[in-house]
């Protein structure tokens, strides 16, 4: 069996900043496997702009964000196996992975990073009535036939989730000169950004329905109409309010699932909040020596964030392969339910920590505060947060060397 | 005096902005935590732009993501997509070579977000 001091699962924008982070702390032996024919992972088919702002001040599209990780991984000589899918991983960390040219090997590793990143939740998992004819995919999937290989699903499109893919997708629809009628969300609030809203759906007249699903589908081979109709604040249908729209595309925005089969079998029990594993501050796992980072830890909505968190995994990886990993007793991090969320969801550090969060809902004239036990340790507040957009806070290491050790709790007062 | 609420489409934070076109031509503006959230608005007041982001046909039947440099005028961007669309790339290129010089005489470049060379 081959041994690797370093592996990790995905070469997206996790795991290149993650290789990256590890090589640059010294990490020697490493490898990178990624299923597709080239690094890069979603951003090859983002070739929207937008990227970049925060982590190299410019901005960049997807294709251009992901060149400059490509790069990195590069210029430091880092092996990658592409067109490789990893098809196992046990506790003790031994990869099983295949390719055409390798057959089925394994490797032991003496760490592992999972950035396998997510997928899209499919149709089946709306039940949605109706039949079940072509012309229905999931937003990810149009955008990957538009952008990648040039063809054009549709020409008369509803789009049924208003999620930033879903948003991108209706812009690029009607720029290739399709008719995007409606877009139809679930919710009385967008999942989206709120700059995707004005750019990509009020520049293009594109009407936004809120408390709104999509509750028939027609159509024999190719999809014909589909029937939408305003819901209650249940969720349910209002009788009286069904409209039918005649389209021969009904795209998915429906929400996206990190892609956590492989971290199953190693063993881990999934955060059913999240759908990522649980982490420490360094993005360590349940098990010593895997880690977890990007859209496969958690769904982010802002890609500048994943390298961040991806170059701290690689960092810490590198410092449990030399030895050098002494956790403090964990101390767990517990939610209200308004703040649904946190990553890490438990501290083994005294050191500063940044904790990332994520709201249930849309409030107005916030305060986040941090108790210890009883004890206030941190506050702050915001004019509104929103379930699209991930916050974070930072405790300083002043506070966290006086907490007590029993858990902390995050929560949110929500004002006029 | 005309007054508008804006998004702004400058980052992911998306501020909400009020701009006021006074009577003499010049913008205020308010609720911007940026200086590009201000000169949006500006340009939103007076000449909106945007950048495109489209693919362009190559040789080899593939598409090559494209971007202009720069924002270009809000209301070429349909007529921008028509010249993108009426072009077969069939030189090599790479990230940041230009594939339409001055885009419909806007003074930006359309380049290459992507790299193409599978020339037969």
């Amino acid at each position: 069996m081959i041994t690797k001091e370093l592996v990790i699962i995905g070469g997206g924008p996790a795991g290149m900043s993650a290789a990256v982070a590890a090589f640059d702390a010294g990490v020697r032996d490493l490898l990178i496997i990624e299923r597709d024919v080239k690094l890069g992972g979603i951003l090859r088919q983002c070739i929207h702009n937008g990227f970049g702002l925060h982590r190299f001040g410019e901005e960049l599209s997807g294709p251009e964000y992901a060149y400059r990780y490509e790069k990195m991984v590069a210029e430091r000589e880092i092996p990658v196996k592409l067109n490789t899918m990893v098809l196992d991983i046990t506790s003790d960390k031994v990869i099983t992975a295949t390719n055409s040219t390798d057959g089925v090997f394994q490797i032991k590793a003496k760490a592992v990073i999972l950035a396998m990143g997510c997928r899209e939740r499919p149709r089946g998992a709306l039940a949605i009535s109706g039949t079940r004819p072509a012309g229905i995919l999931t937003a990810g999937t149009a955008q990957k036939l538009v952008n990648m290989k040039g063809c054009m699903p549709g020409k008369n499109v509803v789009i049924l989730g208003s999620g930033d893919i879903g948003l991108i997708m209706a812009r690029r629809m009607t720029l290739e000169g399709a008719k995007v009628h409606a877009v139809c969300e679930l919710m009385p609030y967008s999942g989206g950004l709120a700059r995707n809203i004005e750019q990509c759906l009020h520049d293009f007249d594109i009407p936004l329905y809120l408390s709104t699903t999509v509750v028939g589908i027609e159509g024999k081979e190719h999809l014909e109409a589909v029937t939408v109709a305003q819901v209650d604040d249940k969720r349910r249908p209002i009788p009286g309010t069904f409209r039918r729209i005649e389209c021969d595309t009904l795209l998915l925005s429906v929400g996206l699932i990190p892609e956590n089969e492989l971290t199953k079998q190693a063993g881990l029990t999934l955060s059913p909040v999240t759908n990522g594993a649980p982490v420490d501050q360094d993005r360590m796992t349940d098990i010593e020596g895997i880690y977890s980072c990007g859209n496969v830890l958690h769904v982010h909505d802002l890609v500048d964030y994943v390298p961040e968190e991806a170059a701290i995994a690689g960092k810490s990886a590198a410092a449990y392969i030399k030895g050098d990993y002494s956790p403090a007793e964990a101390i767990p991090v517990k939610t209200d339910g308004k703040v649904r969320y946190t990553v890490p969801q438990k501290l083994t550090t005294r050191d500063e920590a940044r904790l990332f969060f994520r709201v249930a809902n849309i409030f107005r004239n916030v305060r986040i505060f941090v108790k210890d036990g009883e004890n206030e340790i941190f506050s702050l507040k915001k004019i509104k947060v929103a379930p699209g957009e991930m916050e974070s806070i930072t405790l300083k290491k002043e506070v966290m060397e006086k907490l007590s050790g029993g858990e902390l709790y995050i929560g949110m007062e929500v004002g006029e | 005096m005309n007054t508008r609420e804006l998004t702004c489409i400058v980052c992911p934070r998306g501020c909400q902005l009020t701009a006021v076109l006074n009577d003499d031509g010049s913008v205020t503006v308010k609720g911007n935590t940026c200086k590009r959230g201000e000169e949006y608005a500006k340009a939103e007041l007076t000449h909106p732009v945007r950048t495109l982001t489209t693919t362009v046909r190559t040789a080899d039947g593939s598409v090559l993501p494209v971007r202009t440099a720069q924002p270009i005028p809000k209301e070429l961007v349909f007529k921008a997509m028509k010249a993108v669309n009426a072009l077969v790339l069939d030189r090599p290129v790479t990230f940041g070579d230009v594939v339409i010089a001055d885009i419909l005489g806007t003074g930006v470049d359309l380049i290459a977000a992507g790299i193409w060379n599978n020339v037969k």
